[in-house]
């Protein structure tokens, strides 16, 4: 049995079916909880109850929602470009997801274990930048044309910001493989040997910038209906709006996992001697999830200007400036090793 | 067997979505085939063992490229009309010089003569127990250091240029100073004035 999975054409093929199934529908099923625990951290910040009726405390809630919009009836804009209007959506889906085959969840549990693994990340999140700019093009109408120009400066401007700091960790291991950035976190002093202390500023730039990128509060400006008439997908409804909402979160929860691997030491065990596994990666990465959630609640949304001046005047300069003092950092042995862990990498 | 079937797949990408790139009527739809053709081609290069200029090909041509072109096209007023009727003006023109670049192609790969080490070092692009990337650098950084920089150097310049050709500081507008922004607070704002009733300011 065993060798038909590793030895003929269609066991191989069966059983990477199986795996990203493996890796999809826990991450789907999850993300229906985590938007009823987005919400109801909204709530409980406002003082309200948030969905309480679907279920037992509202639990099915997410579940409600996604049959209300997939029953629905889907509505083109006339003069729409038919094509391309189903594209974005199924593109901006599907790229979202794609992105996850390359994230370790514990000890060698990931799909693909390449070597670029980091700029397989970087480059799919690159591309959702053209499921926003496909679908306001696509509508055909002014509102979500302007509003999709707006959301794609906005990905690739913070994009840049987040290379910049990706390549300070890059620096410190030596390695573009995710396992391997992991394993470089590896130390004695458990929660200390992770990269959060070495790299400490950048833990809040990627975060913040991770907002951005993500269209998340403080800067979802495609969601501010009632200043910018709402983004890309003001025409859209029904399931290609579910697909293009799916994707979001995808993405968020990527960025989650991301900022856990780099700097939160993914699957490590915070305490020396406590076991690591898949418990530890997905705890923190729920922590960063309610962050991000708590993040929502509490601040206003930034004005055009304000956000461009950050990513572009402030983020920019600070992240080049660390990747320079990073490579002296790691090149000149400084703070006892912190920041050379290449016995890992290479 | 299922390298040749992908092989075949992005190799017909990058020749369909090269084709549609030229035939499309719609310039956005040119675009988005040419998107398919770097996709492709990144493919190809994962095929080759090539994965990180694979991964560049998709960040630099399909994260950062293509995504100004579609801007470009998006905001341009393009007349249809009036490209079509160009298009066949220039026709025989193009027919020419694809032509002639065909011949120059097919004169140059008839006749190429491959050095006696060309088979293995192709076969084994990086030396032994050294990853793709890494194998990248060690040639940049150890053996072509000063080009690499000067090609840096060179785009650098050329930045510097576009910036100053394009940049022109405006008199006698209204700026914003950030600084003074954030600093402003209600004291030098606001001021609290106890107006009596029936009296106004």
């Amino acid at each position: 049995m065993a060798e038909f999975f590793t030895n003929t054409n269609l066991g191989i093929f069966l059983l990477i079916v199986g795996q990203c199934l493996l890796i999809i529908v826990p991450l789907l099923v999850a993300l229906a909880f985590l938007l009823y625990f987005d919400r109801k951290v909204w709530a409980a910040v406002q003082m309200r109850r948030g969905p309480n009726v679907v279920g037992v405390f509202g639990l099915f809630q997410s579940f409600a929602d996604f049959i209300k919009y997939a029953v629905k009836e889907v509505v083109v804009p006339a003069g729409a470009d038919k094509f391309v209007f189903f594209l974005a959506p199924l593109m901006s889906f599907v790229l979202a997801v794609a992105a996850w085959a390359v994230i370790p969840f514990n000890d060698g549990w990931v799909l693909a274990n390449i070597n670029v693994a980091v700029l397989y990340v970087f480059a799919f999140s690159s591309l959702e930048v053209y499921g926003v700019i496909m679908g306001g093009w696509a509508s055909n109408s002014k509102y979500p044309f302007l509003g999709s120009l707006r959301s794609a400066a906005q990905m690739i401007s913070y994009e840049v910001s987040i290379g910049l700091i990706i390549i300070g960790i890059i620096i410190s291991t030596g390695s573009l493989n995710l396992s391997n950035i992991v394993y470089a976190q590896q130390g004695d002093y458990g929660i200390f040997s992770w990269y959060w202390l070495p790299h400490f500023p950048m833990l809040f730039l990627f975060l913040i910038s991770a907002m951005a990128e993500t269209n998340r509060p403080p800067f979802d400006l495609p969601e501010a209906e009632s200043e910018l008439v709402a983004g890309y997908q003001v025409e859209y409804s029904s399931t290609p709006f579910l697909l293009f909402m799916i994707g979001e979160y995808v993405a968020i929860v990527l960025m989650c996992a991301l900022t856990t691997l780099f700097f939160l030491g993914g699957w490590l065990s915070p305490i020396p001697g406590l076991p690591d596994g898949i418990f530890w990666m997905t705890g923190k990465m729920f922590l960063v999830f309610f962050i991000f959630a708590m993040v929502k609640a509490i601040t206003p949304r930034y004005r055009y200007d304000q956000l461009m001046r950050i990513g572009w005047k402030v983020f920019l300069p600070l992240s080049l400036f660390w990747v320079v003092f990073v490579a002296f950092a790691a090149k000149f042995d400084w703070f006892w090793g912190a920041f050379a862990r290449w016995s890992v990498g290479g | 067997m299922i390298v040749t079937l992908a092989f075949y797949l992005f190799a017909l990408g990058v020749l369909g979505g090269g084709l549609f790139t030229v035939l499309s009527r719609n310039p956005v739809h040119s675009v988005l085939f040419l998107i398919l053709s770097f996709f492709s081609a990144a493919g190809l290069f994962v095929l080759l063992g090539a994965e990180f200029i694979a991964m560049l090909l998709m960040i630099v041509y399909v994260g950062a490229v293509a995504v100004l072109f579609l801007f470009v096209v998006m905001m341009l007023d393009v007349d249809f009309a009036e490209l079509k009727a160009g298009m066949a003006q220039y026709m025989p023109v193009a027919l020419a010089i694809g032509i002639v670049l065909l011949m120059s192609l097919g004169l140059a790969f008839g006749d190429w003569q491959a050095a006696d080490g060309a088979e293995a070092a192709r076969a084994a692009v990086t030396p032994e127990g050294v990853e793709n990337t890494a194998a990248l650098g060690l040639v940049l950084y150890e053996q072509y250091f000063m080009i690499f920089q000067l090609a840096g150097l060179i785009l650098f310049v050329a930045m510097i240029g576009a910036i100053v050709l394009t940049l022109r500081h405006r008199e006698g507008i209204k700026r914003q100073n950030v600084l003074e922004q954030m600093w402003r607070d209600p004291g030098k704002a606001i001021e609290m004035k106890d107006v009596k009733p029936g009296q106004g300011l």
